[in-house]
C-alpha cells in the first residue's frame, strides 16, 4: 500500500505539470480580455501602457515559466519565510499578482478560506449527516412513504438548480418574514454570543441551500448501497442465525454499504475548496468560488490560473485518498 | 493597532471639536454602502474601473470637481483658476492652482504642493501603467511654485485646461506614502494601494479585495462637524437585482449604486416603502453604430477597413436614414431604462449648452417615411418581404454585449427593421470579450465584424472636445494600428475634421459649444450612428438616508461627507 502510495504520488507531478500548461494555454487563447470592464474614455493609446504593466505584451512561453517559478518557487519560499522567521536572499520575489486587485493571489486565497469552509465545509458535513440515516431507512422501508417522501425531497433537491432555491429563500426569509440577512457579513468575528448568534444567522440560508443539494446526491448512493447489500447472502445468514435486525442493519449492511459512499465524499471534497460559485454570489458570502468567478469574468488570469491549479492538485490529492481509502475499508482490495 | 488608534483618535477629536458646532462627526454610526461589482483596489490610478474610481474618491481628492449641475467647484483649492482671475495664462498654456491653507493627510502631516506635483510624477512614470494618464496628457511641467501654489504647464495652448487634478479620476496621493512605488514599481506597493492616505472624510481602517472595504471617520477632516457617519462599511458583490432588492426592500443597506435593472422590477421592490432611487444624466449615450466599411468576410484581412471598401447598402444615406426612422426610442426607453434614461438623437446629450435640436426629428417613429424613404432610393422588396437593390439586400449582422436590457431593446429594433423591409440578425458577445480589444479575437467592437453594432459610449468631465476628436479620419481602426481606433463607424469627412480643429482652438465657451453642436449634429444627420438613449445613472438610497446629491459628472460618493441619518 505504502509503495502504491508513493508511486501514486510521483506519477501525480508530471500530471500536475500538463494540467497547469493546459489550464494556461486555455485561459490564453480565451478571447476576454483583463481591460474588457474598463470605462470605453480610457484612450488605446493608455490600454496598451496597461497592458504592459501586466506582463501581457511577453510571449506566451515566457509567462508561462514565470509563473511556474513564482508559484512553485517564490510562493513557497514566502511562506516558509512567514513561518520560520527565516531570510532567503533579499527575500525581494516577485510574488503571484492578480490584474484586477494588483496584489499577491495567496493572500487574497487564504482571505478567503474561512467564510468558504464555515459555509460550504458546514453544508457539506450537514449534508453528510442528513443523508446517512434518510438512505438508510429509506433503503430499509423501500416503497414506504417515508421513502417515496425521501425520494420525492432528494428528487427535487438534485434537480432544482441552488440559483432558484437560493433566490426562493430570501424572498421568504429575508424579504417577507425578515428572520434571516440576504447579506453574508465577512467581517462579522465571534467574539461572543450575540455575535455567535448573528453568525448563525446569516449562514442558515446558504448552508440550508447547500445542505440540500449535498444531502439529495449522497442519500441517492446511501440507498441504492444499501438495497445493493440488503439481498447479499451474508445478510440473511446473519439473520438466520438470529442476529438482532438492528445489529444486521447497522453493522453488518451499514458498515459495508458505506465502502462506496466513503469514497464518493472524499471525491466531493475538493468541490468545498473550490466553494459554491452561484450559492456565494447570491449571499454574497464573497468567498473561493465568487473569487474565481470574478476572476474569471475579469480575465484576470494570475488568478484564475492559480485556483484552477490549487483545485487540480486538490482533485488529484483526494482521488489518491479515496483510492487508498477503499484498500484500508475494503480488506478484498490490494493493490500491491 | 494602528486603525484603533485612528478610531479613538477621531473619536476624542470628534468630541472636542464637534461641540459647538450644530452637526457633529461620527454621530450617525455606521453607513452601509453596496457595489454589486466588488471593489479591487483602492488607487484608482492602478484600475480605472469606475467602482475603484467612486470608491476611493471617499478618501483620496482632487484639487477640484464636479458637482452635480457639472460646475466646477473649488475642492483643496481655494477658487478655480480662470482668465479673469489670472489663475489661467493668457496664451492658455499654463494653469496655477492655490491650495486651501490648512488642509491635512489623515496622518496628520500638511497636504503641499509637492504631493500634487508628485501625482503627476506618480501616474506619467515609464512602466506604471497608470490607468489614468489621458488626464495628464499635453502637460510638460508640474511644479510647486510654493507650498500652497502648483503650476501646470502645457506643451500646446489648452482652452480646457481643467484635466489633470480635477474629477475623482484624477485625485491626489501622498508623496509620503507612494514616494517608493513608482513605475514597475506600483502593483508591488499593495499595503498603500489598499489603504491610500487620503484628505477625504474617510480613511480606509480594513481593505478586503473584491469584497468588503471598512472606513472610519477622518480625524483630521478639515470640516470638524464631518462626517456625520462614524464608520461606512462598503460591501460588494452579487448582482444588481439583489442589490437593489437589499436597498429597497429589505432595507439591509443605505445605498445601492449601479441599480441597472428593468424598470418594472425597481417598481415592485419600491412598493416596501424602504428606499428610493436617484438619478443623474451624464454624457452616456446608448447607440447603434453603422459600419460604413464591408464587413464581408470574404474580404479576409481587408475585413471592415476602408482598404476594404465601402458597405454594400449602408452607404447609401437613405437606408442610414430609414433605419433611424424607422425606431421607437420611447418604446426602447419604456422597457429597459426607465427613470434611466431619455430618447436623445444626439452624441452629445449634455452639458445644456452643447444640447442640439436639429435632428429631433428622430425622436419620431415614422415607419411610413422610412418606406417612402426606401422606395424612393430603389430598394424594392422581393418575395421575402426584404429590400433589395442589384442583388444586395437589406440583411444586417447586429451585434451587442450580453445584457438582458441590450437584448431586449435588440428584438423590438428587429421588429421595426422587419416593417421596413430590413432583415437582421442579432448577436450577443460576452462583454468582458466584446470591449476587450483583444486584436486577437474577431469579436471586439472595434473590429466591428457585423454591419451595425449597439452599446453605450461616454466623456469624462463636462467637455467633449476630446471625445469630438473620436471621429476624426485618422482614428479608424484597422490593423496597422492594432485595431486600437475608437472611430467604430469608419465615418470619414474632411469637413468634420476641420470643425473639430476649430474646436480644439477656440477659448470662447459659446462659440465652443456652437461648433459642437456643429459636429454633433453633423454625425447624426449622416448616419454615423443611431443615437438611442441618453442613459443616466441610476442608483438607490434608504429613506432614511439625507443628503445625497446624485452626480453624474464626478463620482456619485462625492459629497459623502455630508451624508447623515434622518433623525
Amino acid at each position: 500500500m505504502f509503495t502504491y502510495t508513493i508511486r501514486r504520488l510521483m506519477f501525480a507531478v508530471p500530471t500536475l505539470l500538463v494540467i497547469s500548461f493546459v489550464i494556461f494555454a486555455l485561459l490564453d487563447l480565451a478571447p476576454n480580455d483583463p481591460l474588457g470592464d474598463l470605462p470605453l474614455t480610457i484612450p488605446p493609446e493608455v490600454r496598451e501602457q496597461i497592458r504592459a504593466a501586466m506582463g501581457l505584451d511577453q510571449p506566451f512561453l515566457f509567462r508561462y515559466l514565470k509563473w511556474l517559478q513564482q508559484f512553485f518557487v517564490n510562493e513557497p519560499l514566502n511562506i516558509l519565510e512567514q513561518m520560520t522567521g527565516w531570510q532567503f536572499g533579499d527575500g525581494n520575489r516577485m510574488r503571484v499578482l492578480s490584474w484586477a486587485t494588483r496584489s499577491p493571489v495567496v493572500d487574497l486565497i487564504i482571505q478567503r478560506m474561512p467564510q468558504t469552509l464555515w459555509v460550504v465545509g458546514m453544508a457539506y458535513v450537514f449534508g453528510i449527516l442528513l443523508a446517512i440515516p434518510v438512505g438508510v431507512i429509506s433503503a430499509y422501508r423501500q416503497y414506504s412513504i417515508f421513502d417515496q417522501v425521501g425520494t420525492f425531497v432528494t428528487m427535487v433537491g438534485y434537480s432544482v438548480p441552488t440559483f432558484f432555491t437560493g433566490v426562493l429563500l430570501i424572498v421568504i426569509f429575508s424579504s417577507w418574514l425578515q428572520w434571516f440577512p440576504s447579506i453574508y457579513d465577512t467581517n462579522l468575528v465571534v467574539r461572543d454570543w450575540s455575535s455567535f448568534i448573528a453568525q448563525i444567522r446569516q449562514m442558515f440560508l446558504p448552508v440550508l441551500v447547500l445542505a440540500l443539494y449535498n444531502a439529495s446526491q449522497i442519500t441517492r448512493f446511501v440507498r441504492a448501497s444499501m438495497l445493493d447489500n440488503l439481498s447479499q447472502d451474508y445478510v440473511r445468514t446473519a439473520r438466520s442465525k438470529g442476529v438482532k435486525e438492528k445489529t444486521v442493519l447497522l453493522v453488518h449492511v451499514l458498515r459495508n454499504s458505506l465502502i462506496p459512499v466513503v469514497t464518493v465524499i472524499a471525491l466531493g471534497v475538493p468541490t468545498i475548496f473550490s466553494g459554491a460559485i452561484i450559492t456565494e454570489q447570491i449571499f454574497r458570502v464573497n468567498g473561493l468560488g465568487q473569487l474565481l468567478i470574478t476572476a474569471v469574468q475579469g480575465a484576470d488570469i494570475p488568478l484564475v490560473q492559480t485556483l484552477t491549479f490549487i483545485f487540480a492538485v486538490l482533485i488529484v490529492l483526494f482521488n489518491l485518498i479515496a483510492d487508498v481509502l477503499y484498500g484500508i475499508l475494503d480488506p478484498r482490495i490490494r493493490y500491491d | 493597532m494602528k486603525s484603533l488608534k485612528i478610531l479613538l483618535a477621531g473619536t476624542v477629536a470628534a468630541l472636542a471639536l464637534g461641540g459647538a458646532a450644530q452637526a457633529q462627526r461620527g454621530t450617525d454610526g455606521d453607513l452601509k454602502i453596496l457595489f454589486w461589482q466588488a471593489v479591487s483596489t483602492l488607487n484608482p490610478y492602478l484600475s480605472g474601473g469606475t467602482k475603484e474610481v467612486y470608491s476611493s474618491s471617499m478618501v483620496i481628492e482632487p484639487l477640484a470637481r464636479y458637482d452635480e449641475t457639472g460646475t466646477l467647484v473649488p475642492w483643496l483649492v481655494s477658487e478655480i483658476p480662470t482668465v479673469a482671475n489670472g489663475g489661467v495664462a493668457s496664451d492658455m498654456k499654463s494653469i496655477t492652482w492655490k491650495i486651501k491653507p490648512g488642509v491635512k493627510w489623515s496622518d496628520g502631516s500638511a497636504f503641499t504642493a509637492d504631493d500634487v506635483v508628485f501625482t503627476w510624477q506618480y501616474c506619467t512614470a515609464p512602466d506604471g501603467g497608470c490607468a489614468q494618464k489621458a488626464q495628464y496628457e499635453g502637460i510638460t511641467k508640474v511644479e510647486a511654485v510654493d507650498p500652497q501654489t502648483v503650476k501646470v504647464s502645457f506643451a500646446e495652448p489648452k482652452y480646457y485646461p481643467y484635466g489633470a487634478f480635477v474629477g475623482a479620476q484624477s485625485p491626489v496621493i501622498q508623496k509620503a506614502q507612494f514616494k517608493d512605488c513608482v513605475g514597475a514599481k506600483a502593483p508591488g506597493c499593495t499595503a498603500a494601494n489598499f489603504g491610500p492616505i487620503g484628505t477625504g472624510p474617510f480613511v480606509v481602517k480594513e481593505f478586503k479585495p473584491n469584497d468588503v472595504i471598512t472606513f472610519v471617520a477622518n480625524p483630521n477632516f478639515r470640516d470638524a462637524a464631518k462626517p456625520a457617519f462614524a464608520s461606512v462599511t462598503l460591501k460588494g458583490g452579487g448582482d444588481a437585482a439583489s442589490a437593489a432588492r437589499a436597498v429597497l426592500e429589505t432595507g439591509e443597506f443605505d445605498y445601492g449604486w449601479n441599480m441597472q435593472v428593468e424598470p418594472e422590477v425597481l417598481e415592485t421592490m419600491m412598493k416596501a416603502g424602504k428606499g428610493k432611487l436617484v438619478t443623474a444624466f451624464g454624457t452616456q449615450v446608448e447607440r447603434i453604430n453603422l459600419n460604413w466599411t464591408n464587413p464581408d468576410p470574404a474580404l479576409g484581412d481587408k475585413r471592415s477597413t476602408v482598404e476594404g471598401g465601402k458597405h454594400p447598402s449602408l452607404s447609401d444615406p437613405a437606408v442610414r436614414k430609414a433605419l433611424s426612422m424607422a425606431i421607437d426610442r420611447d418604446i426602447i426607453n419604456e422597457a429597459g431604462y426607465g427613470a434611466a434614461g431619455k430618447p436623445t438623437c444626439n452624441i452629445v446629450p449634455a452639458p445644456d449648452i452643447y444640447i442640439s435640436t436639429a435632428n429631433d426629428w428622430c425622436l419620431k417613429q415614422d415607419i411610413a417615411g422610412a418606406n417612402k424613404l426606401l422606395d424612393d432610393a430603389g430598394w424594392k422588396k422581393g418575395g421575402d418581404g426584404i429590400r433589395a437593390k442589384n442583388g444586395v439586400k437589406l440583411s444586417y449582422l447586429y451585434q451587442t454585449s450580453t445584457n438582458s436590457v441590450r437584448q431586449g431593446t435588440q428584438a423590438l429594433v428587429k421588429d421595426w427593421w422587419q416593417q421596413i423591409g430590413v432583415a437582421s440578425e442579432l448577436r450577443n458577445i460576452s462583454a468582458s470579450v466584446f470591449f476587450g480589444g483583444d486584436p486577437a479575437s474577431p469579436d471586439t467592437f472595434q473590429k466591428f465584424y457585423a454591419d451595425v453594432e449597439m452599446y453605450t459610449n461616454n466623456f469624462d468631465g463636462t467637455d467633449p472636445e476630446k471625445y469630438l476628436t473620436e471621429w476624426l479620419c485618422n482614428k479608424i481602426p484597422a490593423p496597422a494600428n492594432g485595431w486600437q481606433g475608437q472611430n467604430m463607424p469608419r465615418y470619414c469627412n474632411p469637413d468634420y475634421d476641420k470643425i473639430v480643429a476649430e474646436l480644439s482652438k477656440t477659448s470662447d465657451l459659446k462659440q465652443r459649444a456652437e461648433l459642437a453642436k456643429k459636429a454633433n449634429d453633423m454625425l447624426t444627420a449622416e448616419g454615423a450612428h443611431i443615437p438611442l438613449i441618453h442613459r443616466g445613472q441610476i442608483s438607490s438610497t434608504a429613506v432614511t438616508l439625507q443628503g445625497v446629491r446624485m452626480n453624474a459628472w464626478d463620482s456619485e460618493l462625492w459629497n459623502v461627507a455630508d451624508w447623515s441619518r434622518k433623525k
